[in-house]
Order: C-alpha cells, then sequence, then structure tokens
C-alpha cells in the first residue's frame, strides 16, 4: 500500500472525464442567458482528469480504509455490524431511487407504503405508539425528541421547565442535544454498580425539569436495574422520559422502551438495523413517541386510510420540520429490508447473540484488563488498562494503535467519560467466536508487550501506510483545503 | 435469514467461558415485568430470494424517472449520475467505514472529505467547508443558529423566496435558541429590496437568501450584501452547487456563511434522501462551525496525512458547550459529490451549467409563447423558472401524467398567492423532444 495522491494533483489541462448530451436546442449566448454582473469571473479549480484517473484514484485510496467488510471493527456504542449485501442491492433498484419527492402521491404508493409499514415495524419493536422517519441520524433525532418535549410542556402553559437531566455515562450528543433544544442540562451521577444514582436523581428531579435522556442498557453496557424506580420519579414529577435508541442492538425482542415507561425514543437505522455507517453518515434517526406525543411529531407524517398512502402535513401542534422533505429514504430501504429478512425470531437473536459474544469477550480478556463494573454486560463494555498504566505508563492510546498492527479497528477510546482510560467494546452478532478470541489474543499479546516491549505500543502502528499523525499542528496550524502551488491561498 | 455466524456449540462453549447455563442468565438484570411476554408482531423472516422479489415488487409500486420525463424541481433536481459514482460508492471500504477516528486505517474517508472540502471552497469562494450537514435546510438553519450565537442577536431575517421547506426547517431549530425568525417579503419573484431595508436593524444577526431562489430567480446579491454589510448582519446564502459553475461565487459579493443542498452533485433523488448539506464559511465562523473538518497533518514518518481537527467544537469532545449536536452525517453523499465533480471538472461544471441555461431558456421562450401563459417574473433564471397558467397547475400536472411528464411543481401548495402558477425546472436530462412534449400538452389545455 502507498499514500495516494490528491485528486488536484493529477489535474492536466485539457483533460476531460465528462460527457454531456449534445445541445439540441438552439444556442444563445452567455450574456442572453446570465447577465455579466450574476457571473463568475474565474473557473473553479476543478482537477482536469479522465475517468481512469477518477476511478483509479478513488480505487487506490479506498484501499487505505478499514471498514467491517476487511475486518473486525469493535467500535463501543457504534454497532458496526455486517451490512447484508442484499440490502445495498434492493436500495439500488430504479422504483427506489428514480423517485422525485414531490411526485404525485399516486406514483409512488410502493415508496409510502414501505415507510408506513417501517413506522408499524419500529413501532412494534420500541413499544411506542408512532414512529417519525424524518430525522437523518440519531443526534437529529434526539434534537427532534428534545423539541417534542418542549412542545408538550408548552401546550400545558408549563413554562418552567427548563431543565434536562442527563447520566453522567450519557453519549456527548445528548447534552449537545438538550441545548440546542433551548435546555440547560443537569448532570445526574453514576452509582456503584454503573446506573443512575438514584438519591441524586430524586433531588434533582423537581418542577423545573422538563425530562431524562437516557440510554438503557447505558454507554458501560449496563441494563439499569432500577429503572422502573426512574421512570416513577421523573413521571411522578411531571418529567418526560427520552430513550437513546444506540444501545437498542441489546433488546430487540426482550423488552421495549415503550414498556419501560419511556415516552420519546430514537432509533439508529444504521446501527441496529445493519444500513451501513458510509464513513460517516447518511443515517437514519427515526423518533418513536407514546400517545400522548403523537400531536408533536415532525410534518409531514406517512399516513394510510385503508386505500392509499398519503402524506398528512395537517398537524396544528407540530414541532415543524426536521430537514426537507421525509428523510434518509434509501437508508429507509435497506433497514426495511432488514426486519423483513430476520423477522420477530431472528431479530430476537441477534439482541441474544450481540449480549453473548460482549459477555464471552468480556471474560475472555478480564484479568488483563480492569473492569470497573464486574456484571454481566449487554451488547458492549466497558474495561480500561488501569493496572497496565500504572505499572508500565502504557495508555489506552498506545493499545488501540497497536490493534491496528493486529488488522483490527481497536474500540472506542476514552469514552465513557466516567471510566479512565475507557476502552469501550462492541463486537456484534455478525462475528464469530474465532474473531472474537483473535481479538482476545491479541487484546492478550498487546498486556503482555506493555511490560516487555513497551517502546513497540508507544511507537504503534508500525504496519499501517501512515504511523501516527501530528494532530496537536493539524489543530493549531489548520490546512483545511489543497491549494495550487504558486497560487493565492484565499 | 439472520447473518450470524455462531454454531450453536460455539454458544455452549462461550455460554461454559462465561459461567452461565443460558442465555437468558445473561439478561437476569432486566425486572421481570418488563421482558416482553410474547414474540414481536412482525412478519416472518425470508430468505435471500424472497426478499429480494418482495422487495422489487414494491420498487414496481412505484412509477420511476426512468418512465417520465421530469420538470419537477424545486429543491431536488434530476440530473444524470454517472456511472463510476456508483461504482466507487459501491467500494466497501468506503461505505462500511464510520467516522474517521482512527486516522491511521482511515485515511480513504479523510482524504476524500479533504478533496470535497477543498472542491467546496473552490464552488463557494470561501474559507472552510466542513464534510457535510444532514441536507440544505438543516444546513441553512445551523447557519442561522450559529450567526445569532457570533452576532449575540436575536433577529433572523428569511426571505419568502427561500425554499419553503428550508424556511420551516429554521423556524422550528430556531425555536430552541429563541430566535425571532422574520419573514422578508418578495416582489417580482425576488427578495423585496426595500422591505429588508426597513426591516434592517441593530437586533439583526443574519439574513438568509436563496440564489437562485426557489422560483429559479437570480437575487440581487451584491444589493443585498451591501445592506447586510452596513447593519453588521451576517448574510447567509443558500446555493445550488452546479449553478456555481456559471454564478458568482458567493466569497466574491459578500456571503459569510455559504449552504445549500448538495443533491445535485451526483446523488439520486431517492424520493428526498439521503442528500447532503453543504456548509462553507468565511474564517472567522471557522470555530463556530458545526460538523467534522479535516486538515492536513504529517506523520511520525514524515508523511502527509489527513485527520479530523478543531474537534473541540464538537459534541463529542465539548458535550453542552458544543457548537452543534451533529455526530453522524452524510460523508458518503459528499463521496458521491466529491467524485462527480472529479467526473466534471473545470470544464464540465461550467458546460453543464451552461447547458442546464439554454435548455431552461428554450422551453420558458416556448411556454411564453403559449396563449393564455405567461412567465411569472422577469428577474433573470438560470435552471428553473415559474409560469401562470390559466388552468389550475394541479389539474396540468394530473393531465399530464398520461403523457408520462412530470409537468412541475405547483407553487399554490407553499404560497397562497401563486396558486396559478408552476414551477418548472430543466436539466440536461430533458431532451427537446420532452421539452415539445410538454409544451404541446400545455397548449392541449387551453
Amino acid at each position: 500500500m502507498r499514500l495516494e495522491p490528491l485528486i488536484f494533483e493529477y489535474s492536466r489541462p485539457g483533460r476531460k472525464a465528462y460527457s454531456l448530451p449534445a445541445l439540441d436546442v438552439p444556442d444563445a449566448s452567455i450574456d442572453e442567458l446570465i447577465p455579466a454582473e450574476y457571473r463568475r469571473k474565474t473557473d473553479a479549480d476543478l482537477p482536469e482528469v479522465s475517468e481512469v484517473d477518477v476511478v483509479r484514484h478513488f480505487t487506490k485510496l479506498s484501499q487505505l480504509n478499514h471498514g467491517v467488510d476487511i475486518g473486525f471493527y469493535p467500535l463501543g456504542s457504534c454497532t458496526m455490524k455486517y451490512n447484508p449485501k442484499v440490502n445495498e442491492e434492493v436500495a439500488n433498484l430504479p422504483g427506489f431511487t428514480e423517485l422525485h419527492p414531490y411526485m404525485p402521491e399516486e406514483l409512488v404508493q410502493g415508496a409510502l407504503k414501505l415507510m408506513y409499514d417501517l413506522q408499524t415495524y419500529l413501532a412494534e419493536i420500541a413499544g411506542m405508539d408512532k414512529i417519525c422517519l424524518q430525522p437523518a441520524a440519531g443526534a437529529h433525532g434526539e434534537l427532534t425528541g428534545i423539541n417534542i418535549i418542549r412542545a408538550y410542556h408548552r401546550s400545558r402553559n408549563d413554562t418552567k421547565r427548563t431543565k434536562i437531566l442527563i447520566p453522567d455515562s450519557a453519549h456527548g450528543t445528548n447534552p449537545a442535544s438538550g441545548v440546542l433544544g433551548g435546555f440547560t442540562t443537569v448532570e445526574v451521577p453514576s452509582d456503584s454498580r454503573g446506573g443512575v444514582d438514584i438519591a441524586a436523581l430524586d433531588k434533582l428531579m423537581d418542577d423545573t425539569v422538563a425530562g431524562l435522556m437516557l440510554t438503557n442498557p447505558n454507554t458501560l453496557g449496563l441494563f439499569d436495574e432500577n429503572i422502573q424506580e426512574i421512570e416513577r420519579i421523573v413521571h411522578s414529577r411531571g418529567g418526560l422520559l427520552y430513550y437513546d435508541g444506540a444501545n437498542a442492538n441489546a433488546i430487540m425482542g426482550i423488552c421495549r422502551p415503550g414498556d419501560m415507561g419511556f415516552d420519546v425514543m430514537h432509533f439508529n437505522l444504521h446501527k441496529t438495523f445493519s444500513t451501513p455507517h458510509g464513513g460517516g453518515g447518511p443515517g437514519s434517526g427515526p423518533v418513536g413517541v407514546k400517545k400522548h406525543l403523537i400531536p408533536f411529531l415532525p410534518v409531514p407524517t406517512v399516513e394510510f386510510d385503508g386505500k392509499r398512502y398519503y402524506l398528512d402535513y395537517d398537524r396544528p401542534q407540530t414541532i415543524g420540520r426536521m430537514k426537507s422533505f421525509y428523510g434518509n429514504f434509501l437508508v429507509m430501504v435497506k433497514a426495511y429490508a432488514y426486519i423483513r429478512a430476520l423477522g420477530a425470531d431472528g431479530l430476537k437473536k441477534v439482541s441474544e447473540d450481540a449480549v453473548l459474544n460482549a459477555n464471552y469477550l468480556l471474560r475472555r480478556i478480564v484479568g488483563y484488563y480492569d473492569l470497573p463494573y464486574d456484571r454481566h454486560c449487554k451488547h458492549e463494555f466497558v474495561v480500561n488498562p488501569a493496572r497496565i498504566k500504572k505499572e508500565t505508563g502504557i495508555h489506552t492510546m498506545d493499545i488501540s494503535k497497536r490493534l491496528l498492527d493486529y488488522g483490527v479497528h481497536p474500540p472506542t477510546n476514552y469514552f465513557p467519560l466516567i471510566v479512565d482510560e475507557a476502552l469501550m467494546i462492541e463486537p456484534t452478532e455478525t462475528e464469530s467466536k474465532d474473531t472474537l478470541d483473535y481479538f482476545a489474543d491479541a487484546l492478550i499479546a498487546i498486556a503482555k508487550e506493555a511490560y516487555e516491549d513497551p517502546e513497540k505500543l508507544r511507537g504503534a502502528p508500525h504496519t499501517t501506510v501512515v504511523g501516527r499523525l501530528d494532530e496537536a499542528g493539524a489543530a493549531r496550524n489548520p490546512v483545511l483545503r489543497w491549494v495550487r502551488e504558486g497560487s493565492q491561498a484565499r | 435469514m439472520n447473518y450470524l455466524p455462531n454454531t450453536d456449540k460455539d454458544r455452549q462453549e462461550m455460554l461454559k467461558t462465561i459461567g452461565v447455563k443460558s442465555i437468558d442468565e445473561l439478561f437476569a438484570d432486566i425486572p421481570p415485568a418488563l421482558r416482553m411476554k410474547r414474540p414481536l408482531n412482525l412478519p416472518a423472516g425470508m430468505s435471500e430470494w424472497e426478499l429480494q422479489k418482495h422487495m422489487r415488487e414494491l420498487a414496481a409500486q412505484n412509477k420511476n424517472l426512468t418512465e417520465y420525463a421530469c420538470f419537477i424541481g424545486a429543491g431536488a433536481y434530476d440530473h444524470y449520475v454517472p456511472a463510476v459514482v456508483r461504482h466507487v460508492l459501491a467500494r466497501s471500504e468506503f461505505y462500511t467505514a464510520y467516522t474517521p477516528y482512527q486516522p491511521e486505517v482511515s485515511q480513504a474517508v479523510l482524504q476524500s472529505i479533504f478533496e470535497y472540502q477543498t472542491m467546496i471552497c473552490e464552488l463557494t469562494g470561501m474559507d472552510a467547508a466542513n464534510a457535510s450537514m444532514y441536507d440544505g435546510a438543516s444546513a441553512a438553519a445551523e447557519a442561522v443558529t450559529i450567526a445569532a450565537g457570533l452576532t449575540r442577536r436575536k433577529v433572523a431575517l428569511v426571505s419568502r423566496t427561500v425554499h419553503p421547506e428550508t424556511r420551516e426547517t429554521i423556524r422550528t431549530y430556531a425555536a430552541g435558541h429563541e430566535i425571532d425568525v422574520k419573514e422578508i417579503p418578495m416582489k417580482g419573484g425576488i427578495t423585496s429590496v426595500e422591505d429588508l431595508k426597513a426591516m434592517l436593524g441593530p437586533e439583526v444577526a443574519c439574513l438568509v437568501i436563496q440564489h437562485p431562489n426557489f422560483f429559479g430567480c437570480l437575487e440581487p446579491m451584491r444589493e443585498i450584501s451591501g445592506l447586510a454589510a452596513a447593519h453588521g448582519a451576517t448574510l447567509i446564502a443558500s446555493v445550488n452547487p452546479l449553478s456555481l459553475g456559471i454564478l458568482e461565487p458567493p466569497g466574491e459579493y459578500g456571503a459569510e456563511i455559504v449552504v445549500g443542498e448538495g443533491q445535485p452533485l451526483g446523488n439520486p433523488l431517492a424520493f428526498g434522501g439521503p442528500y447532503l448539506g453543504i456548509f462553507a464559511v468565511r474564517n472567522k465562523y471557522l470555530r463556530r462551525m458545526p460538523g467534522r473538518l479535516v486538515g492536513m497533518t504529517k506523520d511520525v514518518r514524515g508523511q502527509r496525512g489527513f485527520v479530523l481537527t478543531l474537534q473541540t467544537r464538537e459534541q463529542h469532545i465539548r458535550r453542552e458547550k458544543a457548537t452543534s449536536n451533529i455526530c453522524s452525517n452524510e460523508a458518503l453523499n459528499a463521496l458521491a459529490a466529491v467524485v462527480y465533480l472529479s467526473w466534471l471538472g473545470k470544464e464540465g461544471l461550467k458546460e453543464l451549467a451552461l447547458l442546464c441555461a439554454k435548455k431552461a431558456r428554450y422551453l420558458r421562450e416556448r411556454i411564453a409563447r403559449i396563449k393564455g401563459f405567461e412567465i411569472s417574473f422577469n428577474a433573470p433564471v438560470w435552471n428553473e423558472f415559474a409560469v401562470k397558467c390559466p388552468v389550475d397547475p394541479e389539474k396540468i400536472v394530473k393531465s399530464l401524467l398520461d403523457r408520462r411528464i412530470l409537468a412541475g411543481y405547483p407553487l399554490g401548495r407553499a404560497y397562497p398567492e401563486l396558486k396559478d402558477h408552476l414551477l418548472i425546472a430543466v436539466t440536461e436530462k430533458r431532451t427537446r423532444e420532452e421539452m415539445d412534449a410538454l409544451v404541446s400538452g400545455l397548449e392541449g389545455l387551453v
């Protein structure tokens, strides 16, 4: 493997990849089309390359990346499960890709039916009364849910609820979503078993609190056994419960957020429902609500009148729109295909094997790594190299970088924040015992290397196309675009 | 199907290592009252072949654009997506990766985003672009909240000529920040500069102007920009990136934040998504910019490499102090954009923008000559225009379906005052034959 030049560095004046249809209407001069004062004076400096340049560049570039199709990717809370190929194929059908969002509803009944049925399936899996598919990602779903919570309290003229409670183990998006939705956020500490500290919650939960955002199982991979007590405390004092569905891969067919008492939640279709992560997106973050929150859902919703499917914009209490159109439709197609392929039995087996795999991996490495909360985990768990760090000075970062030399992607590092030097590991159900054994053996070997040859870890990775990168330098002197040599950077 | 590799023998061995007798024991900490006592009520699973068949049947219940001539634009455009885009996007090294948290094994995603950032800066004339937002509407909404934060002012002026769904999204986001969103009236299909002058004041944080606007009309951006600057308000320009093959880069007329719907850059229409939101800024907004940014740096061996940078703006570091909550973005759609722009190149982008303008002009002139029809607005246009119809535009759309024509977007849906008007978009895919068929269809209705 070699580093790949930038596409701009292949550029040669006059080289072309594009082909455009011939002009089949009378020609017109540019002045007749667009008056000079609206026009650009210099061309955008895009590369001038051939089609084979484009293909080779991006193909060679692609080889510099790790992905689920290449190897193990146990990134905690990201659910990097296998992305079934059939889902990619069906999402490429012209009957799905070649639809304009403003086509007459009678022409897109198949698309609307797919969305309607997906809403129904997700509502059943969640134990919620209605689902809205519009949010484009998990954090977008969170913001939608927070807006719904705000709208609910306002509809009851309950305007003093200005705070959202968030456990200290929560995903970083939770506090950010709370603030973006106009609330101040208050942190709830965790107890000695990794759950919400009930006494602290009891003290914090008053009539200025709009709701609690909770991930269950939480980011430690632990199910909060006190969920019924949490529910009682929050609801009895007028708050609402938000469920962050990032960790829903642990609970399908086993328990449901709706039954736990949550009022509003989101799923991540790109986690639990196998749609690919795309190098950072697109995702999809459908939001589910209980009956009392249905009036506040974003517009439009997809409805069925017994004969035809249609988009309903007539929702007077709606929070409004979270984005244009109806959501990331092609992502929905893949999630729909996944649910239809697996059915109820298949989805339950997914969660069972996800939990089995995580617990097996945990037991394989415990002893070599420290386990801050020694319980059975759900779909993920958190360990740290506390003893290794104390005795050798080796950090989580060094261990992670060394894992790259073993051909696997490291776990999530330094999160959750409540565990020092955390390694957050989520194997998912689509990995075999053999893969887990390979990974456990690698982690154990690295733990030994920390004592025998710590420099090997500090200098890792050794086998990747680039070594450790100067991130501090990148932030100090940001170079965020390529500039042609000799030209003036704008 | 379930895509599970473990055998029952594996499972037994794993349970033994864990020290439990059954998988069920691993769920013992869930209160019994909360455990599901019944299977989920979902259709039974299917084999791969059955699934393929089912999905094809569902897809066939839609009429798609391979069978219709699409003159609907209104924020999403039927441009040709070249084969190279689909093939690069099908590389699973790209699509089965996630956010490049480990740069040593993520140079493909990082470098392609860096190339994307460069191209967006070239198109817009801005200093920096992020790795994408969810779509044009949410990008505009986040731009407003950032401008309000930086200027510490609480009023956002949004032109009525901005896409109706973008305006709605801005309102939704603004509600959480108690930003007062006011609409600038329009006149003759463009932002009313007279009204804008009256509305500007020391409390105005920003202006959102779309150019070309929702009606396809070009806005007087220089004049508007001058007014914004005089009042210390941030000009947020919402653009169609393909129009920038021919139109002045927003950075040159004084926009400080540029947003836009990136769908026209190599992304299929896909019933509204996934698309990508373009977001580019002047340097002064850099540290408030939402989303991911990729920077160039060096590795320990002295080689060039790319990393996520300036992450202290982001939610996973800053939590409640972050500038935005965005985490997952639309990276694969941004990859489509960078492959598409590489394929088009410097000349192709310009030629394509011109071709769309020429075809739009042809159709506009032909429709103007049909008795009873008139062009709605006099302002210059690029690829889209509105016409005033002698028949209800909803009826026009319906009756032309028989001819396999999607005639346009009836403006009455979002603008009661324009209920007689139809919005028509022309891309390079519309042939003269299709345009003539639309014209004869319209003629047949009067």
